[in-house]
Parts: C-alpha cells; structure tokens; sequence
C-alpha cells in the first residue's frame, strides 16, 4: 500500500494502479470520460487532471492525467488546485463546442455521465462562437439507437466493443475534430455485447433502442434488483418499470459475476413481460375446451377438486427456487418431476455429484478471467452462456500483462499493454460441434461429433496421466494445461452427453492432482436448471407424462412441456389427463390444459434463481403484475388450501422462503436481506427515485383520486421515492445505481469497496454447494456410456449435433420482441462438402424427416461431414429427432424476409 | 581539404553535380564507414563512437543518437526481431531537407541505416517515407536495389553475418505520423494516432518489439562519423552542437534554399550570406526557426547561433533548422490562423484539447483576422496558448506545438491583434480581402 496525499488529507491506496482508481476509490469526485475500471486507461478525454507535486517544496505542481499516472507511495496531489480545476472546464466546454443541446429531448437526459461532468466542472457559458458540427447516423439494427451529434470522442465504444468483447463491426472513422463511430455501413451490429454500448458511451450516442421506442425519462422508473433468466450465469440485472411496463433492463454491478456487462440477450430478452398474450386471468377449460374465465376463486376451487394424493407436479428451472418448492411441497417429493428433459436431468446430476466430489473448483465470471489456459469441451459458451466467454476472452489476455510488467508497462496502460502483447494470448482450445465465436482468439480448435469431442477429451485425459507417450493435439492441450497455474475446462449441457461431462470433469481432477489450482464449469441450459435439481424430484418426465396419460392430474408450473418432450408424448399426457397450467405467456401447452393460471414473470416478483456455480440468487418485484397474475406460489398456496393442504400454503413469500431454507439448504437464509431490514435512516428503500414524478397524473386519465401505493411486506423495499439508498447497504437490495452528483451507471464506483472490485455491501447471492478443491483420490468421475434418449435412428443419414444461438435458443427471450427481430430464420448448419454434394447453398431451404417446418442452410466450416447442426428452440421437435436424419431441398422454401423490418408485433 | 571534408552531407552532390550515383557514392569513400563497422568494430563500439561524437537527433527533439541507440542494445527480453525505422515522413510545414537528402543522396542514408542496424542489431529496417514523396521513392527504390546488388543489403552484408532486410513504406499522408509513435502505429497498419510512453519504442515499438526511429539526416551523419571518427566530427560544429545541419530558409528572400552549414552557424548568417538578404521593400520581423510547430523568433535574436541549446534558451526550439520568415507584409495574425489551420486539420483526432482546442483557436483567429474578433477574444487565445501547450495536458506534442507559434506571436506581436479588434480588420489587408479557411 502506498500512502497518498489528496488536497492535504492522506489516503492509503494500492500501489500498480493509476491515480483516478485512487482517487475514484476513496470515493472522492474527478470527471472522467474515456477511462473504465474493466477497459483501463488510454489518456484520451484529458479530463481527470490533477496537481501532482514533485517535492513538499513544490507549491505549483505539474498538471497530471490521473488516469495516466502511476500511485507512488508519497505522492502528493491536489484535485482542488485551480489550474487544475480550471483546466477540467475547459476541457468540458471544449466537448460542448459540438455537443447539442438537445438534452431534455435526449434518451440519455438525466442519467448521462456528460450532463454530471458538466454540472461537476461548473462549465455553464458557451463562448465558443462556432457552429456545430452534425452528423448522418446509421441503422444499427434493433438494439442501438445511433446519434453521432452527442459524440464526445472518448473512444470508449470501439475499446469496448472491439477489443473487449471482440466486435469487428464498429470503428472510429475519420481524424481531427471529424471522429465518426459506426460501422463501415448501415447494418445490425453483428456482435451479442453491443447493448454494452448503451453504458458504456458517456452521453447518448448508443441508446437502448427498444427502450426508446416506449420512453419514459430515467428518474420516473421504478426499479428493482433482479436476475437475468436467460441463461444460467445469472447475471445481475436492474430492472425498471412504469406505467405497468417492463422498460429497460440494465446492469447490475456485481464484483464476482457480470461486473458491467451482460449480454444482449438479457438486456433486450426482457420484453416478453410486456407480450399482449400474457396469461392474464385464471380460467377453467369448458366441455368444447375453450377457456371460460370468471371468478378466480372459483377456478381454484375447480382445479383443487381434481387433485389427490397421486397429483404429479411438474416443476421448471425457469421458475423461482420457492415456487418448485411450494410444488414439491403440495405433490410430495415422490410425485415431482424437476421438470426438464430426463436427458438434461441426467447431466444436472452428473454435474451435482461431481461438483460433491470435487477435485476442483467452480470459477465464479472474475476467477474465468483470471484462469491462464481454458479448454472448452463441447458447448459452445459464445452462444449457450455468453457472459462466460467474454470472461474466457478476457483470460486470454493475462499474459500480455505478464508481459507488460516485464517491459515495465503499467498493467492499466491499456494501449500500451495491447500493443506491446500483440497476438501473445493465453492458451485457449475449443473443442466444439462447428464453429464458435471463440473460435477468432483460440490457440487451436478441434470439430467432431459428440462422440469424436468424448474421445477428444479422453485422449487429453490419458495424455495427462502419460505424457510422455502423448503426442498430437491432446498431448498439446494436456501439456498447456498442465503449466498453466489455473486450468479451467468448461463443458455443457448442450450436447446431452453425460460422458462428455464426466470426461471434462476427470481432465479438472486429473489437473488437481497434479497440484494445480484446477476449475471446472458445467453450463446448465436455463437460469435455474442447478435449482430444480438441487431441489431434486423423485419422477423422470418420462414416468411423469405417462403417469399423466394414463389420467392422473399434473400441475404445470411455468412450463411448456414441448419444449421437454416430443410432441407426441406431451399430446397424449395433455389429453388424457388433467391439466393445472400455470405460466405467463401463452403456449402450446397452456392452451391445451384443463386449467390455465396467470404467473408473474421474474420481474413481477420475488424468488430466487440458482446459476451454474449453485450461486442462490434474489430477484425482487419490480412492480406489481396487472389483472390477476401473481407468483406461482401464491396459486400453489390457493390450491393448497382449497385441496385441504395447509402444510404447502404460504400466506407471504418471507415465510415460503423461510420453510424452503429449512427444507433444502441453510445459506439459502442468506441470500438478501430479508422484509424487516432497514436502511439507515430507518426507511424501506425505494423503488423510486428521489425525482420520481408524475405520481398524482400518472393515473388522472382513469380517475383523479390517487390511488393509495401498496405497502411491501415481502421485501426490503417500498413503492415509494421515500427512503434513503445507502453506499454500503446489502449488495443484494440496491435498486439502481445512484449517487449525489452521479445520476448516470458510472456511480456504481461509490458503490464498491474499491474501483473495480467488491461491492461495499457485498456481492450478492450465496453458493449452496462447497464444491471442495481437495484432489479425489479415487472414484474420481467414473466412466459412464452415454445413454439413448434419442428416437429410433437409421443408417443413413446425416448425424445431428444440437446448437446453441445465443438469439433464438433461450425460450422466454425469444418471446421478446428485439430479440425475435434479431433472430435468423429457423436454421440447420451443414458442412461445406456435404452442402456441395446435395447441391444445397447459404439461404436455401431443406426439410428435415420429423419436422413440420423448413430450416435454413447454413454452412460452417468447421462442422465436420457428414453432420448437421441445428439450434435448439427455433421450432418445437428439433431436439427430439433421431441422431440420424433424412433431409431433402425444399425448392418452395421462402426465408423470413422480414428480419430488420417493424413488421413484428411489438409485444 | 575536399568537399566532404566540411560537407559530409550533401559534399558529394556537389562535387558530382546532381545525384550521387552507387558508384560515385562509392568513389566518394561511400559506404567504407559500414564496412568498417561491420567488419572491425563491435555493435556496442559503433555505439559509442556515435556516443563520442555527440550526435544528436535532426528531426527536431534533438535527443542523443547514440543514447538512443543504447537503449536498444543487447538481447531483447523476449526472442523476436528488433527494427530500425527511419522517419521520412517529411511533412513539417517549411522543412524540406529531408527530401533533398534522399533525392540527390540516398546511398547516405542506406549507409547510415546499416550502421544503425548493425548498432543495434536489427536485420529488418523501414523507411517510413511522406505519402506524397514520389520522387525520393523512386530514388530509394532504386538505391535500395543497386546496395542490394552490391552486396551492402541482403544476406550477409559487406560478406560479414549480418543480413539486413530494408523496405520502405509510404505514408498514407498525416502529419501525425512524423511523431514516432503514430508513425510506428500507421507502420503497423493501424490508426496513426500516438501512443502513451512508456513504453518507449526502444522497449517496445513496432508490433511489440525494441525498435529505434531516426530521422533521415541524423542517419545521414552516421557514415561520415564511421569514416573520421568522433572528435573530427565535434569539431566540425561552431558551438557546443557537433556536426553540421542542413539549414533550409524560406520566406521572402532573395536565394531561399537549403545549405549544409556548421552546426551553430548564427542566424544573420545563414539570411543574408547564403539566402541573399530579405528581398528589396522587405524587412524581416520575425521568424519560425525550424518548422511550423516552434516559437517566433524576433529582431533581438538574429545574431544568435542556430544550434539547439541557444534557440532553446531563447524560448524557441531550433527543430528541423528550415526556418520560415516573416517580413513585414505579413499578417502575423493571418500568419498564425494558416498555422492552425494546418494544426487543426493534422491533429489526429484522439486528445480533447488538440481535437477541439485548436479548432476554436483556428475559427477565433479567423474571426479577428476577418474583423469579426470581439473583446476577450485575446484572453481566449491566451488561455490555450496556456491550457493546451502545458507539457502532459495533451496526450502528444501536436498541440503543444501547434500552440509555439501563438503564444510566440501573442507576446511579440500583441499590437497587431488588438488592431485587428479595435479596427474590426485586417490592417494588412484591403477592406476587401477576407481569410477563408479551405479544407
């Protein structure tokens, strides 16, 4: 630590980082624009200038940029000095001689990091005479809102999107006072992170483009901490509502997982909330099976008389930990189903029993980052957890640290670390179906089918516990691991082979035993695939359905059981018994249930979701769901007591949470504060801002009386401005990112223990299981065939490989109406020789035996002949085909020709 | 005493009358100098001779070359190439000598580079030559070839074990890349914006590797210093500065051109003896003594000796030692407008005070030449002169020195300016004349 000497007061700050982290992190104010904690320092903007003293003599000093000078231990600066201080505005008025003044007609307006800087340096007079330089925007797709008039020039969008996340499709054009940011051309941008873009410009160049398109100004949403469904890294996330609308998602800060980015699936996923076909209000299905609706308690009544001591439930890793609970609770474990395909649940207890085995340990997003040679083993993260591999693009990058520090370049130097590393990159081997987005930063990838990938990784395997008679790739890979410090292997459920699994877990063990600080991930599929199967159930879906069909009465919670199931199944079990759906959007399984109850979205309640690591995570209400939807639970508590089932009724979600911890696991109490906390001043805190307006007119079109705000009883917080946010409060409960003279995400340091680093109140979310690091010794993941679950297979044929698109897979995101804009086209990927030799190009369309619907060609390189790829969830039974399939041309195939127009409903 | 004796430069262009073929270069004791450290001396020994000789750079910072040569030499910490480049990016306003050198003497330069290369034990070197240098590309290229033929380039150079691979580059066109940074950027195929030191390009410069980046001349010093050694070399200087210096004159006199002179040859001198005197009618005012980017000099420095040290202590810098001059016809006030200009549509576009700073100095400066100045429109100018020329309030020297000619011309020639306001126009000019910048 060094000691440093800030305006005549002496702080203490870690020695090897600059100056503005210094300062930034004693929480004390210093404008900046082109600097950020995850993309370092370039010395762009010149905004953050201080005073630096060379000796205790000196009295004038010598200007500095922060962000561009080393802490030395002594050091003595002034943020306050006047030339100092004078120079900050100058540097703003000259950003503001372009800049227009359009900020109460900007989408960026009252959360813009340029409008604080401003107010912060007191520049306030325009004295420049000229005029103002404008610009031609672009179409950047159904994301990004481009407006090049508000351009600052700090640069920060092309290190973000192209050296950061990898993007290849956006670049500064031009030199001199003549700086365009944009792509080459109109166009989508190409890469899943440029929603970042929103947060990352300063001022409002990249806007949220689907939050414009039903805008509601910053401080009149009301927010409230949640967690992304759509995949299972649980990223942090704020969400914001107003008048009864899902807005806008944001990031949520979070030191171990996400930090300050997420992906565009779920920033943009989240608008199937606001669908016109949500399940809005319970109802029975009559005698002709159309739905009746009516009195809610009725329907209850209805549903309730037709369970009994045999009633399946059938639970979702889509819904919250509680309400597959308060299912199990109510059916009794034996008659539970988990809920996802019995092939998945095979591979979540494969990953279960492994991870309490140990032998290695599950990196949390900053541990990937930090983790010097990756091997992915057949999933492909860029599209089935996209978050990860940013994490993993990241780790790529330790060695040019390594090597920046040995040219004595400050690791923060950004330019300067990239430059001197050149294309130096940590190992990296993608093990993979076809072609990934890793692919580009990768020391080597291999292709195969999902037997050829086993064998892959067996062969690194066996070249670990043998390296001398090793050689090829395996013996590379298994010899870079082995130098490495921190060897990471991530595999996935995306291939559905448990071997595959189990081998990617011997290769982590193997690594441990050979003394190193080894890490495994298993990517399950969905936000809470790892809670349904910590929660465990005694039925497969397979003994399930045809317990269904034979007449039983199945509740569905949040579930659409064609997505789990070929059709044929899930028809005969919809048919012949009785069905109790509970869900929020409409599907094909609702529609065919005997009863239909409205479910609250994530955003519409409080629960828990459980990621990859068995991290426990809370999400909050953000507002309260209209009509009648309310948590499954509290459906669940319904029938309970219309059925004579007090035991699993819950009268408020503290006490649900409560039993739920007791039942399963302790830490679980953990996971957030709980309704009775409190914040300093005594206050709830507040989903609302302070500037919060409108309250009274909000509803004066319908009636002018004010209706009184609900009382929360369930959580921390309130539906109220009132109430004080506080810096160090629970990492878990802070609603949005604000702070005194910081209104834009950039606060979000006031809210850390350090730039960069730990919430002050700490990360949030516990892990459930102790994955022990200790190296097995024996009956390390045994050896296990993969079993069939795939339906009767020809000889020939081309052999499926199951995708993932990262646009497309995920169900309730594909449900939002930008992401469904952003999709392609219903898809199969065919190697090159194969496409030659059917006579197939990019674009055509082929059927596949077993599906209703065309697919369109794609071609990859990497995918090996003889297979064929193709994403899951674009259209029902693609998963549940034989290995083998027959396809043909489909010469009246016409490709969705709508892709980047409006034509899609907004939901 | 020949020629080359006290024109080790450009004394054989002289004495052949036009360019210096291979084999007049050769005749002239041509490329004996890299024999001679190729074949008899250590790369640390050349080092130190150029050390001794107290060569400094000729591209304006006037930095120690053989310090800088130091810095890259032994091992690299990690196992790669190491380059050498040479900055042929001649495009400060004012300054062609660069150009003359590599017309009329290219074998010099391949010469010194070799030197340099061997110094430092680089086998690939560039010239990263101005986009618009059409003829000295031709002139290299061909050069180039004939020491290839020769045996001075290629594998084995001089038939020792030194292989030396030299390519030149031509510049897309940005002042910027004269800064070696940017140039090192553009080189590699990048933006030509500059780059934060450390690290420096002896650590790591082109694509991550030690590089070292010479100006043309100061390559061209190399041979001569091979050839005579270092004392022989210091005492062809006048002052403290070894060496001579090309001196280029432009402005209104009556023969401007280019003379290699003593290093220290003073002011007065290289005007009215070598560039013939100002002109009939005009008297000089002022001058930029080595390119657009330094300070004016004025009437009380005229006997001063052209060498870095005294133009610096006289608060200009010598820089590339072309100077331009400005006689008493000249709008100062216009003068600097087309200055920053220049700046302004050169700046790379990267730091905020050279992006937007020199921009508003260029339309400020507009208005007053074109009578539109208003009151505070001085105190603006002074407050960038001061804000914008400090030493790390820019990320590079651009602006800085974009701002030596408008500070230099606010202190000496402030009249002028308040005239310009008080008179709501240019006193040099007719009513009807307006300055317009044209892009």
């Amino acid at each position: 630590m060094a000691t440093i000497t800030i305006d005549g007061i002496e702080y203490q700050a870690e020695e090897g980082t600059n100056l503005l982290h210094a300062v930034l992190s004693e929480r004390l104010d210093l404008p900046y624009f082109c600097w950020h904690p995850s993309l370092g320092s370039v010395g762009a903007c010149r905004q953050c200038a201080v005073i630096q003293y060379t000796s205790p003599e000196d009295e004038r000093g010598r200007l500095q940029m922060a962000c561009m000078t080393n802490v030395s231990d002594g050091m003595r600066i002034s943020i306050e000095a006047p030339h100092a201080a004078d120079f900050r505005t100058l540097v703003i008025e000259w950003l503001m001689e372009n800049h227009p003044h359009d900020c109460p007609v900007c989408e960026e307006g009252g959360e813009c990091h340029l409008q604080d800087m401003t107010v912060m340096t007191g520049h306030s007079v325009r004295r420049y005479r000229g005029s103002k330089r404008t610009w031609r925007n672009q179409d950047l797709g159904p994301f990004i809102g481009h407006e090049m008039n508000r351009c600052i020039t700090c640069y920060r969008c092309v290190r973000f999107y192209g050296e950061y996340a990898g993007g290849k499709d956006l670049g500064a054009f031009g030199s001199r006072d003549r700086m365009f940011f944009g792509r080459y051309d109109d166009g989508t941008l190409e890469n899943e992170f440029a929603g970042n873009l929103v947060e990352v410009c300063p001022t409002g160049v990249f806007t949220d483009k689907p939050f414009a398109s039903h805008y509601t100004r910053k401080w009149d949403l009301q927010s409230a901490p949640s967690i992304c469904p759509g995949c299972s890294v649980g990223c942090n996330t704020f969400g914001s509502e107003r008048y009864g609308k899902l807005k806008r998602l944001t990031n949520r800060y979070h030191g171990q997982l996400n930090r300050y980015f997420i992906c565009d699936r779920g920033r943009f996923g989240s608008h199937f909330v606001n669908r016109d076909d949500r399940v809005k209000n319970a109802a029975a299905a009559g005698e002709d099976g159309v739905f009746e609706y009516g009195d809610s308690n009725r329907v209850v009544e209805q549903a309730a008389k037709t369970l009994d001591s045999n009633t399946i439930g059938i639970g979702s890793p889509r819904a919250s930990l509680e309400s597959n609970f308060a299912l199990r609770e109510l059916v009794g474990p034996n008659n539970f189903c988990v809920g996802v395909k019995d092939s998945e649940l095979e591979l979540l207890n494969s990953s279960l029993e492994i991870m309490r085995e140990g032998g290695f340990s599950v990196p949390s997003l900053d541990q990937v980052e930090q983790s010097d040679a990756v091997l992915v083993l057949g999933e492909d993260i860029s599209n089935s957890a996209p978050r990860i591999a940013l994490a993993v693009r990241q780790s790529t990058r330790l060695v040019s640290f390594e090597l920046a520090t040995g040219a004595e370049i400050p690791t923060w130097q950004d330019a300067g670390v990239r430059g001197h590393a050149q294309h130096s990159r940590n190992p990296l081997y993608v093990a993979t179906p076809a072609s990934t987005r890793l692919d580009e930063i990768a020391t080597e990838v291999t292709s195969g089918s999902v037997t050829e990938l086993v064998e892959v990784g067996k062969s690194i395997e066996q070249a670990l516990e043998n390296q001398e008679q090793a050689s090829g790739l395996a013996a590379t890979i298994a010899k870079d691991l082995s130098v490495a410090k921190c060897p990471l292997v991530i595999t996935g459920c995306s291939l559905e082979s448990d071997e595959l699994v189990r081998t990617a877990a011997r290769i982590a063990q193997a690594l441990n035993r050979k003394g190193k600080d080894s890490r495994l991930i298993v990517v399950p599929r969905e936000a809470n695939s790892m809670g349904v199967a910590l929660l465990g159930g005694e039925l497969s879906l397979e003994q399930a359905l045809e317990r269904v069909s034979s007449g039983t009465t199945a509740i569905l919670l949040e579930n659409d059981l064609y997505r789990r199931a070929s059709s044929d199944i899930v028809d005969n079990a919809l048919e012949n018994g009785v069905c109790v759906a509970l869900d929020s959007v409409e599907n094909p399984t609702i529609s065919k249930s005997r009863f239909a109850f409205p479910a609250a979205t994530y955003a519409e309640q409080t629960g828990t979701f459980v990621n990859y690591e068995t991290r426990a995570q809370r999400f909050f209400q953000v507002f309260e769901p209209a009509d009648e939807i309310q948590p499954s639970w509290k459906w669940l508590s319904q029938l309970a007591t219309a059925s004579g089932r007090d035991q699993a009724a819950w009268e408020s979600f503290e006490a649900l949470a409560n039993d739920c911890a007791s039942a399963t696991f302790e830490e679980l109490r953990n996971v957030a504060p709980s309704a009775d906390f409190r914040s300093k001043d005594g206050s709830r805190i507040p989903r609302q801002t302070h500037r919060y307006s409108g309250r009274t007119a909000m509803r004066a079109h319908d009636n002018i009386h004010e209706p009184k705000s609900t009382v929360d009883s369930e959580t921390p917080f309130s539906y109220s401005m009132e109430g004080q946010i506080s810096s160090d409060q629970d990492g878990a409960v802070i609603p949005y990112a604000w702070s005194p003279g910081w209104n834009s995400n950039q606060s979000v340091f006031k809210f850390q223990q350090e730039v960069g680093g730990e919430l002050a109140g700490g990360d949030p979310g516990v892990r459930l299981l102790d994955v022990s690091a200790d190296p097995v010794t024996n009956g390390s993941a045994k050896n296990q065939t993969d079993s069939q679950y795939r339906g009767e297979s020809s000889e020939s044929g081309l052999e499926l490989v199951t995708l993932n698109d990262v646009f497309g897979s995920d169900e309730l995101s594909s449900l939002s109406w930008p992401i469904q804009k952003r999709m392609s086209s219903p898809y199969a990927v065919l190697s090159k020789q194969d496409a030659e030799e059917l006579d197939l190009q990019v674009g055509m369309g082929i059927s596949v035996a077993g599906l209703e619907k065309s697919l369109e060609v794609c071609i990859d390189a990497r995918l090996r002949p003889g297979l064929i790829g193709i994403p899951q969830g674009f259209i029902q039974g693609t998963e549940f085909l034989p290995l083998k399939v027959e396809i043909a041309h489909d010469p009246d195939y016409v490709g969705r020709s709508d892709k980047n127009s409006d034509v899609i409903a907004k939901g | 005493m020949s020629t080359l004796d006290t024109k080790p430069l450009i004394g054989r262009v002289e004495e052949v009358g036009g360019r210096v073929a291979i084999a007049d270069y050769e005749s002239g004791g041509g490329y004996s100098g890299a024999r001679r450290a190729l074949t008899q001396m250590s790369p640390e020994e050349v080092i130190d001779l150029v050390k001794d000789a107290g060569l400094k750079g000729r591209g304006g910072a006037g930095f120690p070359t053989g310090m800088k040569w130091n810095f890259a030499k032994g091992e690299p910490l990690t196992p790669g190439p190491k380059y050498l480049v040479c900055n042929a990016d001649e495009m400060e306003p004012g300054t062609f000598k660069d150009r003359y050198l590599m017309e009329y003497n290219p074998h010099i330069l391949i010469e010194g580079m070799i030197i340099g290369a061997f110094a430092i034990q680089a086998e690939i070197a560039y010239i990263f030559l101005r986009g618009e240098y059409h003829d000295p590309y031709d002139q290299l290229i061909e050069a180039i070839g004939e020491a290839t033929e020769r045996g001075y380039l290629g594998t084995s150079v001089c038939g020792t074990d030194f292989n030396l691979d030299m390519r030149v580059h031509l510049s897309g066109g940005r002042y910027i890349c004269g800064e070696e940074t940017a140039l090192l950027n553009a080189l590699e195929g990048k933006r030509a914006q500059p780059r934060s030191k450390p690290p420096f390009p002896p650590a790591s410069g082109a694509w991550g590797r030690p590089t070292i980046v010479n100006n043309v001349e100061t390559f061209c010093n190399v041979p001569a210093i091979l050839r005579n050694g270092s004392q022989w070399y210091q005492d062809l200087g006048l002052t403290e500065d070894a060496g001579t210096k090309l001196y280029g004159v432009s402005g209104r006199v009556n023969k401007p051109g280019l003379w290699e002179l003593p290093m220290g040859t003073p002011i007065r001198e290289i005007i009215d003896d070598h560039a013939g005197g100002m002109r009939n009618g005009f008297k000089l005012r002022g001058l930029l003594p080595g390119g657009a980017s330094t300070d004016f000099l004025v009437e009380e420095h005229f006997d001063l000796a052209m060498d870095y040290a005294t133009i610096q202590s006289a608060g200009s810098r010598m820089g590339t030692g072309t100077m331009i001059l400005m006689d008493d016809s000249i709008c100062p006030v216009d003068m600097c407008r087309n200055l920053e200009h220049f700046f302004a549509q050169e700046s790379c576009g990267f730091c905020t005070p050279c992006r937007e700073g020199i921009p508003w100095v260029e339309s400020l400066l507009t208005d007053i030449e074109n009578g539109k100045g208003q009151p505070g429109d001085l105190e603006i100018l002074d407050q960038h002169a001061a804000y914008i020329g400090g030493p790390s309030n820019t990320f590079c020297l651009h602006a800085p020195g974009a701002m030596e000619p408008l500070q230099s011309a606010l202190k000496y020639f402030r009249e002028d300016f308040e005239q310009h306001i008080k008179l709501s126009r240019c006193p040099y000019k007719s009513r009807s004349e307006t300055s317009v910048s044209i892009d």
